[in-house]
């Protein structure tokens, strides 16, 4: 069984989770598990714009300071790389590490050939059953995504009374 | 004829700074453009020299503002911002968000948009990923502030800068009237930001042990008293530039006595070449302004500092802020303005605020980066411009119809 994380910022700990519990519970001991993050370029190009867009400013002699978009890109690199150990090790078995940059949900998508499994995180609000549970990237992969996908509620789901009162009609 | 060949001149010098070829400094472009506008006539020597001299002590205040950050940052004034920042957060994005707003309006109101651009921009990613937030709406947040957020000072942005100058008001009464503007535009990127970005703030992000950075407590002070020093110091006939450079000396001493930076990166830090391309940049418009664009503009001017000749005027340097890019907006639109200090604050709002809504300074900053970037990956120009067109023409109404309160308050 191919087993694919999307590894995001704030929700993680619950799809690690979430995978370490799938790949135990397996019929296959030994489930490939990979953790996928991804980096969304627009980010440090949005910096990196910024500061193309201050005129004149780009002296000579070079100033010390590199590029902000520079900077941010080689930032988004190292702090990627601190939150795949961190998912690393709290799934606690071997697995592969992919990096992929780009838009969030296509770069997902496009990971997920090849994988039977795909586990993710609801985003929002938490102490909220939603609507909005989830972002638009993650409604995208959850859409469009060529595999199962196991969506999983950060820090377990919520207890509700269910269903809920349907809403108010009209007159 | 002439109208052509300044104009002519006015644009060459603008595609180059844009374009840049071989990386090469925008006053290469600038400096024999400005010499040309002189050796053909078109701006009598005399002329170019009075401007030169009315731009020089804004220009020296300018390298001594941009040193005054750098040399904060070397004392360790932003990693504290961003320390305190994560702490103040607790783990919510949203209350980073807060954090950030916090912290980047204050910088690009003290140590002008180039610091948040260059220096904080990159220390709230840094902090975002720490607490394990998503960085998007901090980071937007940032660039947007680094435009709107520059109303509040005469050292905010070097479009207020040249305004001053040509002003007559005092630093303190600039700060006062544009104190008001300032908070009504930073509330609208609030909300729009909020907005924009609703499930990324919700998500919940990982509350981080606080690591301890040391507080800058020297350079916070020199900061802090270089600040009080421009509206103290200067009804007493000292010029703010003065203040800046002793305060950017006060910081430099301790570094410089450490070998911490050498004097080499005290100078380029100053940034000489933008400095000449400033000074350049003034000759150029002078002429363009000297043959028909300076009847133009103050046909177009609004007359009466109203709320709708405020509006109109902001309106009027917003656009032309985006089709030219909001430096030689300023230097056009400035004399048209110069004996209403209502309608020259509206043009500040309207060259401040107005770059965000094409979110690289300009339309053919824009259309340059666009043809650089149609191979390899877009990065999301339409969810900028989208983003744009949501805050500026709100924050655009909203900051003139704040400066309009503080004209009718301040006339009482």
């Amino acid at each position: 069984m191919n087993l694919l994380v999307w590894v995001v910022e704030g929700t993680w700990p619950a799809t690690v989770d979430a995978a370490r519990d799938l790949a135990a519970s397996g019929s296959e001991p030994d489930a490939d598990v990979a953790l996928l993050h991804v980096i969304d370029p627009a980010v440090a190009a949005s910096a990196g714009q910024a500061y193309a867009g201050l005129l004149g400013r780009h002296g000579w002699p070079p100033s010390r300071h590199p590029d902000p978009g520079a900077a941010i890109e080689a930032a988004a690199v190292a702090a990627e790389r601190d939150l795949l150990e961190a998912a690393l090790q709290r799934l606690a078995r071997p697995a592969r590490t992919l990096s992929r940059q780009g838009r969030l949900e296509r770069e997902v998508v496009a990971a997920c050939a090849g994988a039977d499994l795909l586990v993710v995180a609801r985003d929002g609000d938490l102490t909220r059953v939603g609507p909005r549970s989830l972002g638009p990237a993650t409604r995208f992969v959850v859409d469009h995504a060529p595999c199962t996908v196991v969506l999983v509620w950060p820090e377990g789901p919520m207890h509700t009374q269910l269903p809920p009162p349907p809403p108010r009609e009209r007159p | 004829m002439s109208t052509i060949v300044t104009l002519g001149l006015l644009l060459a010098v603008l595609a180059f700074a844009v374009g840049r070829p071989r990386g090469l400094p925008e006053a290469v472009a600038a400096g024999p453009a400005a010499g040309l506008v002189v050796a053909l006539g078109l701006v009598p020597v005399a002329d170019a020299g009075r401007e030169l001299r009315a731009l020089g002590p804004t220009v020296g205040f300018l390298a001594a503002v941009l040193l005054l950050a750098f040399l904060a940052e070397q004392h360790g004034v932003f990693a504290f911002v961003g320390a305190a920042a994560a702490r103040a957060s607790r783990g919510s994005p949203r209350r980073l968000l807060t954090a950030v707003f916090a912290a980047a309006a204050i910088t690009t109101a003290v140590l002008s948009l180039d610091a948040t651009v260059v220096l904080l921009t990159p220390v709230v990613f840094a902090t975002a990923a720490r607490i394990g937030a998503r960085a998007r709406p901090h980071v937007y947040a940032c660039s947007h502030l680094a435009n709107s957020a520059s109303l509040l000072l005469p050292v905010s942005n070097l479009t207020n800068l040249l305004a001053f100058a040509a002003s007559g008001l005092t630093f303190a009464g600039f700060a006062a009237l544009m104190a008001l503007p300032w908070l009504a535009v930073i509330a609208v990127e609030y909300v729009a930001l909020r907005l924009f970005f609703g499930t990324d703030l919700r998500t919940p992000a990982q509350p981080v042990q606080a690591s301890r950075e040391a507080v800058p407590r020297y350079a916070l002070i020199v900061l802090g008293l270089t600040l009080a020093g421009f509206a103290v110091l200067q009804p007493l006939g000292v010029n703010p530039a003065w203040v800046a450079i002793a305060g950017a000396a006060a910081l430099a001493v301790p570094l410089l006595r450490r070998r911490a930076i050498a004097v080499r990166s005290l100078i380029t830090e100053a940034n000489p070449a933008f400095c000449a391309f400033v000074l350049a940049l003034g000759l150029v418009v002078l002429g363009v302004r000297r043959h028909g664009l300076g009847r133009l503009v103050d046909a177009l001017a609004p007359g009466h500092a109203d709320f709708l000749g405020l509006l109109g005027m902001a309106g009027l340097a917003a656009v032309l802020a985006n089709l030219l890019n909001n430096l030689p907006a300023t230097l056009v639109l400035l004399p048209a303005v110069s004996g209403s200090p209502g309608l020259l604050l509206a043009v500040l709002i309207g060259v401040n605020v107005g770059p965000n809504l094409t979110y690289v300074g300009s339309l053919a900053t824009l259309l340059w980066r666009q043809i650089l970037h149609a191979r390899d990956a877009v990065p999301r120009t339409l969810e900028f411009l989208g983003l744009g067109a949501l805050t500026v023409p709100a924050a655009l109404v909203v900051g003139v119809a704040a400066l309009w309160i503080g004209l009718r308050v301040s006339a009482t």
